[in-house]
């Protein structure tokens, strides 16, 4: 028998939604995710936060959402700047399906210092 | 010119059977499966079922002339053979949108399903589908929040929810209750759920219930980062009692409650949804009772139908059955149904069992949750068959893990996303699922032991409703 490791004093306990009870995704399996969200028509968007705010509704956008954009490259190159730019926050990637009016896909890429 | 009084009994078939008649776009449109007893004709039930199930009597009656009884009569409109099956026949019949008060399924279902399933000159019935019009949707509330406000509050994307329904059933303290709840949470589930039977028993009464669940949420949150709930089952013996539940249940912040909406009532259930919807509260849908109405392939009332039903009155999530697990549940009649509760627009498809194509226009969809004898074994093909847009919800699959229910929550959990992955990568889920969920384990012991415990357990019944198709 294991014990369950979590508690409120790790910060390593704090999960974020969607993928974040698998292993840290290498590019390749971050760039399959992002096919997927292309081939679902869905428009790419980038937001980020600093980690005390992470339970917010609002995280800042990171420009607009990349609508109609395709290029896999060009997406996984604004998910770095965002980084480069704010590399303490959080940076998760979405797919905005506008026929649902909800995120098809959303995945935490980068990870700032957790609270 | 008038018409004049002739008193006696008239055939059926005089009045209700209209072979040439076209449906309107507004009327109200029913499939039935009628048995017939031995020498009755099948236009003459077909008849007097459109009959009873509307304005008709056995007899003539003399104030049937103060009314235009040819605007207000239901039509059986068409008959068709029931495929693989000699005993009985489908009829189609036809009711004016006006002989039903809007927004009431109550009174719809009270017509559709009255007397006439008592009727002495059949042997059995059963009601295998109707057609909302739209004009009769749009005066319906529907769904309080709906799927995609649900994952706006709750903030889960790109992947079916999880949920846990709190065992054993019957018998825990509010406390212990709590903690079965907290583990659960913690471990990465969305949702823990009160079983259906949970409603205010002496062993816990609802209060104490709503009080340590709420705390076990709100740890788990602080601990995990992830927004969670619990359904709230507010049931109970009056409306009143529910709604006094409800209140409480907002009060103290919960998310999300729970009815039973046919043991609870549609007259209740509607009520709910409706303060639901004006509350900002989630309404998770039991369905204690179906089986006994849906079951029987010949007589009674198909779960497609109760499916719309609910979705009228109101409900966010609606179990569904899951194909694969311990309940009774044909994978293309599922299937089916699965699309009545999400779809905005279905169209009529015999092979799941669809007779009518419905319209739903705006009205949001119901999650349809999976429960009932599902482990991680099955996730691959549970993701498969429901998709993104469901819950997932392993009970014994959770809380039989052998070390406990965080760990199989967790195990529950990091299948899930495994399986979302690969899908999204374009893998075969159903095919590879082994390889997937062997992968995923190498990195989550909770995983690994989980598939140990119940690699062996299997539950290959053969279904009793299953579609009706040509086996000669």
């Amino acid at each position: 028998m294991q014990d369950y490791e979590s508690s409120l004093a790790d910060a390593a306990s704090r999960k974020f939604e969607t993928f974040s009870y698998l292993p840290t995704f290498t590019p390749e399996q971050t760039r399959a995710q992002i096919e997927y969200i292309v081939s679902k028509g869905w428009n790419p968007g980038i937001e980020h936060t600093e980690p005390e705010n992470a339970a917010d509704n609002y995280w800042y956008m990171w420009k607009l959402p990349m609508f109609g954009e395709t290029d896999v490259d060009a997406i996984l190159k604004e998910v770095e700047a965002c980084h480069a730019a704010h590399p303490d926050n959080h940076v998760r990637l979405l797919g905005f399906d506008n026929f649902a009016q909800s995120a098809g896909a959303s995945m935490v890429i980068y990870r700032g210092k957790t609270v | 010119m008038a018409k004049t009084y002739d008193a006696g009994v008239k055939e059926y078939r005089e009045t209700y059977w209209m072979p040439d008649y076209t449906p309107k776009d507004t009327d109200i449109l029913a499939c039935f499966k009628i048995t017939p007893q031995d020498g009755v004709p099948r236009e003459e039930l077909a008849a007097a079922v459109a009959a009873e199930s509307s304005t008709g009597t056995w007899t003539t009656v003399w104030t049937d002339l103060l009314t235009d009884l040819d605007y207000y009569k239901g039509r059986a409109y068409a008959i068709e053979d029931v495929p693989g099956d000699d005993t009985c026949f489908y009829a189609f019949i036809a009711y004016p949108i006006d002989l039903f008060e809007e927004g009431s399924v109550v009174n719809v279902m009270t017509s559709l399903v009255g007397n006439v399933f008592g009727f002495k000159a059949l042997r059995a019935l059963r009601l295998e589908d109707i057609r909302f019009p739209i004009a009769y949707v749009m005066t319906c509330n529907g769904p309080p929040q709906g799927i995609q406000q649900e994952r706006d509050i709750l903030n889960k994307y790109g992947r079916p929810m999880l949920g846990c329904t709190i065992k054993p059933k019957l018998g825990l303290s509010a406390k212990n209750y709590g903690r079965a709840c907290y583990e659960g949470l913690r471990g990465g589930l969305d949702f823990t759920k009160d079983d259906e039977n949970v409603n205010s028993q002496p062993f816990m009464r609802w209060r104490a219930r709503f009080d340590f669940v709420m705390e076990a949420i709100h740890k788990a949150e602080a601990e995990t980062g992830e927004r969670k709930g619990h359904y709230l089952n507010v049931t109970a013996a009056t409306s009143d009692e529910m709604m006094k539940r409800a209140e409480y249940a907002k009060e103290i912040g919960a998310p999300i409650i729970m009815h039973d909406y046919i043991t609870g009532g549609w007259s209740a259930n509607t009520q709910l949804a409706q303060w639901c919807q004006d509350n900002g509260m989630l309404l998770h849908i039991h369905r204690a009772m179906h089986a006994v109405l849906d079951r029987n392939p010949h007589h009674g009332i198909h779960f497609r139908v109760l499916t719309k039903i609910l979705r009228l009155s109101g409900g966010d999530h609606l179990h569904s059955g899951t194909v694969v697990g311990k309940l009774e549940g044909d994978r293309e009649a599922t299937l089916g149904w699965i699309d009545i509760m999400r779809d905005s627009y279905v169209k009529e498809d015999r092979s799941r069992g669809i007779f009518f194509d419905q319209d739903w226009g705006a009205m949001p969809g119901v999650l349809p949750v999976a429960s009932g004898g599902i482990h991680v074994w099955h996730m691959p093909a549970l993701v498969n068959i429901f998709g993104d847009d469901s819950v997932l919800q392993f009970g014994g699959g959770t809380l039989g893990h052998p070390w406990g229910n965080a760990a199989g929550a967790a195990a529950n959990r990091v299948a899930v996303e495994a399986c979302v992955e690969a899908r999204n990568m374009g893998r075969e889920l159903e095919k590879e699922g082994k390889d997937i969920l062997t992968a995923a384990a190498k990195h989550s012991p909770e995983l690994a032991a989980a598939m140990e415990t119940w690699k062996e357990i299997k539950f290959e019944f053969d279904t009793v409703d299953k579609i009706d198709v040509a086996h000669k």
